[in-house]
């Protein structure tokens, strides 16, 4: 389930540099499918345990600390500050052809996740670690779309 | 089970030209034979199996039918290149259990014939996309596997603590200068600092030379228990002490990049042993990237979290060094089938009974081989002595 959601708007789109071919799609877990779904109005929402009260990311069946199966959906900030950056110098896989250099983060976010992503958008080359960014939208071939973030 | 178990044959086949001719299975069976009749054993000894790979589903089961084993301890984990230290702390604990007598611990990969042919190379961490998590929340993004994941820990530990290329650097200077002295490494040239930070950057902070080798390999390693290994051809190396511990699968839910399972699995290993970090002798720690090797020597306690740069500035882990390690000449020199593991045991067993000839640690009697698996995955730590350590 996902609880009402008060906080702001679809999120910005990145669109894919032109020609470039489509990402992997990624596939959707069950216990995921609220977090794909909010995605399809450019929405972050993290997955929580309320008997924990902690956040869970990648979502799943059960709490990883108390493997309680009373979870929810809730809006995120959808802001976050760079833990770890690594800029490719050539593509990690074919979905990735053309793109490189590009760079892949750890992104920490407020609600106490870490999340993979690209930092993608002007001065994303040069961003570097305890930068802040802002989550972003990058269209998926079945009107998901992929997290990414810009810089602040 | 301090000391209940030892190694009592080991083998490997590398090649300076980073390929082998014939198929794993076939290389699989070679260092086998020669691991056994290093110790003065035959296949009919065997009653143990330990292997991670293989072409279907049931490594250790499909591997010992195509030996001819009806093995009555038999152990198929799989953690990637940690998987023989694994392997080895599960058959000293069988053997001084009396689950086993012998217990052969094997690997074999081609992935630079392969590639060569035609084939994926390296495929263990090339399968098809599926519902994996990992397909779910990192293949994506593009990552470079697995080197992409040393760069973020790289990163990480630079920004937290002020590690810089060129310590990381004297890392694979210090491992090269050893290749120099074994004539089966791949690389046999030595290199300076300026020769690793002019390769091309891979993923930032990660340079080409940062980063293991791509080459064939096998290795084996044959264990018994402590008493039959006084009877046996080779000088025995005890198992003194082992550990393991794994944090995570994929590199976005390790809790802290600066900090891995070895924090957990040495101290463990050093306690069973009875020793501590100054008791080493020569290390063998699992460089498939130089940030791997600075942080597993943080986390094995040779010295304090977030010294490790410093601590490796100076030239220690090279020749002449006060901890000589990876003297192989490690995965970034001597060879990297894509699980290292296996030679990390072999060259440990061969300090332990002097037979490295120029590279050999004078009066080595206390080794240390420390596996890493997956992307700083899983840890395990095993700890080596000779008799007079018993």
């Amino acid at each position: 389930m996902t609880e009402p959601d008060e906080a702001g708007g679809p999120g910005v789109v990145i669109e894919a540099p032109e020609g470039a071919p489509d990402r992997i799609q990624p596939p959707i877990s069950a216990a995921a499918r609220p977090f794909w779904d909010a995605t399809r109005d450019r929405r972050l929402v993290l997955q929580w345990c309320r008997a924990c009260e902690r956040p869970i990311h990648f979502p799943r069946e059960a709490c990883p600390r108390c493997l309680g199966a009373d979870l929810v959906f809730r809006p995120a900030a959808g802001v976050g500050t760079i833990y770890a950056c690594s800029t490719m110098a050539l593509p990690g896989n074919a979905g990735m052809a053309g793109r490189a250099p590009y760079v892949v983060a750890l992104v920490d976010l407020p609600e106490g996740v870490r999340v993979l992503a690209n930092i993608v958008g002007d001065g994303a080359p040069a961003v570097a670690v305890g930068d802040g960014v802002a989550a972003a939208w990058e269209p998926l071939v079945d009107g998901r779309h992929l997290l990414v973030f810009v810089p602040g | 089970m301090r000391a209940k178990a030892a190694i009592v044959g080991v083998a490997d086949a590398v090649s300076p030209t980073g390929e082998l001719e014939g198929s794993v299975r076939a290389l699989e069976v070679q260092v086998i034979r020669e691991a056994l009749d290093d110790a003065g054993l035959t296949i009919a000894d065997v009653d143990g199996i330990c292997c991670a790979t293989s072409a279907g589903w049931a490594p250790s089961m499909e591997l010992a039918e195509y030996l001819g084993v009806a093995p009555r301890w038999t152990d198929s984990t799989v953690t990637g290149g940690s998987s023989f230290e694994i392997h080895v702390e599960h058959a000293a604990a069988a053997i001084a259990l009396g689950l086993c007598d012998v217990a052969v611990v094997v690997y074999a990969a081609t992935p630079k014939s392969s590639f060569k042919r035609g084939g994926a190379g390296y495929t263990s961490r090339q399968g098809l996309p599926g519902v994996t998590a990992s397909a779910e929340w990192e293949l994506p993004y593009g990552m470079r596997t697995p080197m992409g994941a040393y760069a973020l820990a790289a990163s990480r530990h630079m920004a937290q603590y002020g590690t810089t290329s060129e310590q990381l650097a004297q890392i694979a200077v210090d491992t090269r200068r050893w290749a120099v002295d074994n004539p089966k490494a791949r690389l046999q040239d030595p290199i300076t600092i300026d020769d690793v930070l002019a390769s091309p950057v891979q993923a930032s902070p990660l340079h080409k030379l940062d980063c293991c080798l791509v080459t064939d390999g096998a290795g084996a390693v044959v264990l018994a228990s402590a008493e039959r290994a006084r009877s046996l051809r080779s000088a025995p190396a005890l198992v003194l002490g082992t550990g393991t511990c794994h944090t995570h699968a994929m590199i976005s839910q390790m809790p802290d990049l600066t900090v891995t399972g070895a924090a957990v699995s040495g101290p463990l290993a050093f306690a069973t042993a009875g020793l501590t970090p100054v008791d080493i002798d020569v290390a063998q720690i699992y460089d498939s990237f130089t940030i791997t090797v600075l942080l597993l020597l943080e986390d094995l306690g040779f010295c304090p979290k977030g010294e490790g740069g410093p601590f490796v500035a100076e030239g220690v882990l090279g020749p002449g060094g006060a901890l000589p390690s990876n003297t192989s000449g490690g995965g970034l020199a001597y060879t990297h089938p894509g699980m290292f593991g296996i030679f990390l045991l072999v060259e440990a067993v061969r300090q332990l009974r002097g037979e490295c000839g120029p590279r050999q640690v004078k009066g080595a009697e206390v080794a240390l081989a420390h596996g890493s698996g997956g992307v700083l995955s899983a840890m395990s730590t095993i700890i080596l002595g000779t008799e007079a350590t018993a």
